[in-house]
């Protein structure tokens, strides 16, 4: 190796090491503020993470591999309900309803990627807008009503924590829900990090010269596809056991634009952004309505579009220009 | 007489990459002027500056107008008309509403339904297909087109980028037998972008030889006909 | 036998609103190749100022007339200020600001007319001339007006040097601002054309569905599946493929699956075109040199 690129590696360890301490700080801290919160926050909490999950998903795809999806919630929509089906009506154990759940949408996101994979940029754009209006529908269909609870939706109880530990069930949620958030995330950056990662990002940064070097351009973004949903699918069921409701109402296409919302905000094609952007997803709306009870959701989009204006990386993207700019 | 359009010191990019590096010349009212050079020397950028289609620097002085670095739909309303290479045929237009479009900024709609006619009586090949798909027309007749809706404006200065491109030496002939008669007919000044060095010196009155950006030489065409080294390069002998 | 006809005609009353809704979104994508998602909920807005006016006292034609005018301007505006920043943009940002406009647009419905389902008027309800026995009076009226409308701008771009430039300017930039056309604004008339057509289809199937802020969301799926049907580059073919895709949907709703189904149905659809054949029944296939 030449010295070149021995401090091409060492720098690359360096930004890694930081990472790492950064990321442990975060990790701790966020094992010790269930002691110091009130329910209500250790709630909203879970939802931030929740939601991270799924934007997590939505980024590897919208921001590493460049494909738009205006109906992420519906993934999320359906992990939601084939937890709530499996815990509830199939009296499933949680954790193996969750897991079921996550590769149900797996499958589903790879299914649904075969086709879609051929269309490009807003083409793909309205095949997953109708795919978010489509779902809601299905939902409420009378013919699978014993099932999924028809238009009232689905109760779900919250698991109950195992008899060892000293915690409340809502503590306890809180807790696997960020094991599944740590685990999300080094999948993620190890996927990205590898062979896979750089045919991911090559496909969206030049496809024609990424199929020219090799790279099976339809498995990828198939496969890209499914982990995404996945990960949605993971979220909502997680979501589905936080919130104890589904109902075709709270998946409506305004969830998938939510989710649209979240990666712009927090950051393209960047990891950390998934925390930023759920943040904003889960308290933004609420700020508004403390600001204008009526025209809350105006001020919402107004807040996108002039975010889309400004910040084009994101709030992750700007904090990186901000480390940038002061190392110089 | 000052001349119709004069420019000095002009510069020209696209994006970062700098591609006139000040060009000074003129065009006289009512002459054909000719610009040569090879591939990429920058002489197609020279029209589209002269429009405003690419960002310039320096002076563009047309008849008593700065035209520097205004729009390009602001520069043609002065009677600017281009002709661009590759045609810019509005292929999904027939050929008489490509020859209306040219005629759009015009108020006087009698004179346009003259000038209409005129066109079609010097292309009767037009006249044949007005109402066909201008995209279905073969290369020299949508050469003719892109030239007829320039002319539609009623232009001072006729911008005509590598007309002989693709075409058949026939018609190329009869293109500049055409272009001949507007100059001398209707005074319309033209200033022509040619790589078809032997053509354009024996059609224009006035010569300039591009170089990477630059004007290497100047002079009447015969004059510049019988440098040693244009003859070498331009015209193989 | 009569209930056939009765369903197809109720089938080209809905397929008349997808048509314009439809020509609506070709338009903007002809001129500026963009996708506007935005459009249904501008639609509704358009709906809720109608109704707005005609509560005020209104005769209910002038405020129809009106609410072009208005829609119209609103259309430009919204081109000039918002869209035309981010027009050449990567493909997210652009979607992602007109995802914005569509919020805006939909929460300024519920806000400045309340999210309860109102009744919105039909001029032709009581109408004596249109009253017979295949097909209500509102929905037969709904075709003709659809069918003005349609009339009118295609005779606005056939006839008129505007709509001649609006066209050029969609083909070919460069040769249009050559020619003298202020592209720019051609486009942002485009905007104002598609928002006032939209607030006609706005207009028209409300008293069908109740006016609320949700009311666009599907039709405007219906009318994105008939303009990819028909060719998303075809003005004709979006119409066409309007109402194509609305008789469908009300026979296939009516005979074989039930009303419940019909937006997965669009789903399919949608995709199914996508894959077998992008262009649509009269569009045409580019090849894009690589």
């Amino acid at each position: 190796m030449g010295a070149a690129s021995r401090g091409l590696v060492s720098r690359y360890t360096q930004i890694s090491n930081i990472n790492i301490v950064f990321a442990s700080l975060v990790a701790l801290s966020a094992c010790v503020l269930p002691s110091i919160l009130s329910d209500y926050w250790i709630f909203q909490c879970t939802m931030v993470m929740v939601y991270s999950i799924a934007l997590l998903g939505l980024n590897l795809l919208t921001g590493y591999n460049g494909q738009i999806s205006l109906g992420h919630g519906a993934f999320y929509a359906i992990g939601a309900y084939a937890t709530a089906i499996l815990a509830e009506r199939m009296g499933v154990p949680y954790v193996v309803a969750i897991i079921f759940s996550a590769g149900i949408c797996l499958v589903v996101g790879y299914l649904f990627g075969l086709p879609a994979l051929r269309l490009e940029g807003l083409y793909l754009a309205l095949a997953t807008f109708a795919l978010a209006l489509a779902v809601p529908q299905l939902l409420r269909y009378k013919g699978i009503e014993d099932w999924t609870g028809g238009s009232g939706g689905l109760l779900v109880t919250k698991p109950a924590p195992p008899t060892w530990v000293n915690l409340d069930s809502d503590r306890w949620l809180y807790f696997v829900t960020l094991g599944f958030l740590i685990i999300a995330f080094l999948a993620v950056r190890n996927l990205l990090i590898g062979p896979m990662g750089r045919a991911i990002v090559a496909i969206r940064d030049n496809p024609l010269a990424a199929e020219a070097l090799g790279v099976d351009a339809a498995r990828t973004k198939s496969v890209t596809f499914g982990i995404s949903a996945c990960l949605a699918g993971l979220a909502g069921s997680l979501g589905a056991l936080a919130v104890q409701y589904v109902a075709p109402d709270t998946f409506s296409l305004s969830l998938s634009l939510t989710f649209l919302i979240g990666i712009v905000v927090g950051g393209l094609a960047s990891i950390s952004g998934a925390i930023f952007g759920a943040i904003f997803v889960e308290f933004l709306p609420d700020i508004a309505d403390q600001l204008s009870k009526s025209a809350s959701a105006a001020i919402y989009g107004a807040v996108l579009i002039a975010i889309a204006y400004s910040m084009p990386t994101g709030v992750a993207g700007a904090l990186a220009g901000l480390r940038r700019w002061r190392r110089k | 007489m000052a001349p119709l359009l004069e420019v000095k010191g002009l510069r020209a990019r696209y994006g970062i990459t700098q591609v006139l590096h000040g060009m000074d010349f003129s065009v006289e009212e009512g002459s054909v002027t000719t610009i040569l050079g090879a591939n990429g020397a920058g002489k197609t950028t020279t029209l589209r500056a002269i429009c405003g289609l690419v960002k310039t620097a320096g002076s563009m002085r047309f008849g008593t107008t700065d035209i520097q670095g205004r729009q390009t739909e602001d520069v043609v309303r002065l009677g600017i008309a281009h002709v661009p290479d590759g045609r810019g045929t509005l292929t999904r237009l027939t050929v008489e509403e490509n020859l209306r479009v040219g005629a759009y900024t015009r108020k006087d709609k009698v004179a346009v339904r003259e000038d209409l006619a005129r066109i079609y009586e010097f292309f009767p090949r037009l006249k044949e297909r007005i109402r066909q798909q201008a995209g279905t027309l073969s290369g020299g007749e949508q050469q003719m087109l892109a030239v007829s809706r320039a002319l539609m404006l009623r232009p001072r200065l006729l911008l005509l980028d590598e007309p002989s491109f693709g075409l058949a030496p026939m018609v190329v002939q009869d293109l500049f037998r055409i272009f001949r008669q507007i100059n001398e007919e209707s005074q319309v000044s033209i200033l022509l972008v040619e790589q078809n060095a032997a053509l354009a010196l024996k059609f224009a009155k006035f010569a300039y030889l591009v170089e990477t950006g630059r004007i290497v030489l100047a002079g009447p065409s015969d004059v510049v006909a019988a440098d040693p080294s244009v003859r070498k390069v331009y015209l193989g002998y | 036998m009569e209930f056939l006809i009765q369903q197809i005609l109720a089938g080209l009353a809905a397929g008349g609103i997808y048509a314009s809704l439809g020509l609506a979104l070709v338009m903007i994508y002809r001129a500026t190749h963009l996708i506007n998602f935005a459009q249904g909920e501008m639609a509704t807005f358009s709906t809720y100022i109608a109704l707005k006016l005609i509560r005020a006292g209104l005769p209910y034609w002038a405020a129809f007339v009106v609410t072009v005018i208005v829609s119209f301007a609103l259309g430009v505006t919204i081109e000039r200020v918002i869209v035309r920043p981010v027009e050449r943009a990567p493909h997210l940002t652009v979607v992602i600001v007109l995802v914005g406009i569509m919020i805006v647009f939909n929460s300024m419905s519920g806000w400045l007319f309340g999210t309860t389902l109102e009744m919105f008027p039909s001029p032709f309800a009581s109408s004596a001339l249109l009253e017979n026995r295949l097909i209500s009076p509102h929905a037969a009226g709904s075709i003709i007006v659809v069918f003005a409308v349609l009339g009118v701008v295609h005779a606005f771009f056939r006839y008129t040097p505007i709509g001649l430039a609006m066209r050029a300017a969609a083909q070919n930039e460069t040769s249009s601002r050559l020619a003298g056309i202020r592209v720019g604004w051609m486009l942002a008339l485009g905007w104002g054309l598609a928002a006032a057509i939209g607030s006609v289809a706005g207009m028209m199937v409300a008293p069908t569905v109740y006016l609320d802020p949700n009311m666009m969301a599907g039709i405007l799926l219906y009318a994105f599946a008939g303009a990819l049907l028909g060719g998303i580059e075809s003005p004709m073919g979006a119409v066409l493929g309007g109402f194509i895709v609305g008789v469908a949907e009300n026979l296939i709703g009516t005979y074989v699956i039930g009303p419940e189904l019909k937006l997965s149905a669009a789903l399919i659809l949608i995709i199914g075109i996508l894959i077998v054949r992008p262009a649509g029944l009269f569009g045409v296939t580019y090849a894009v040199k690589v």
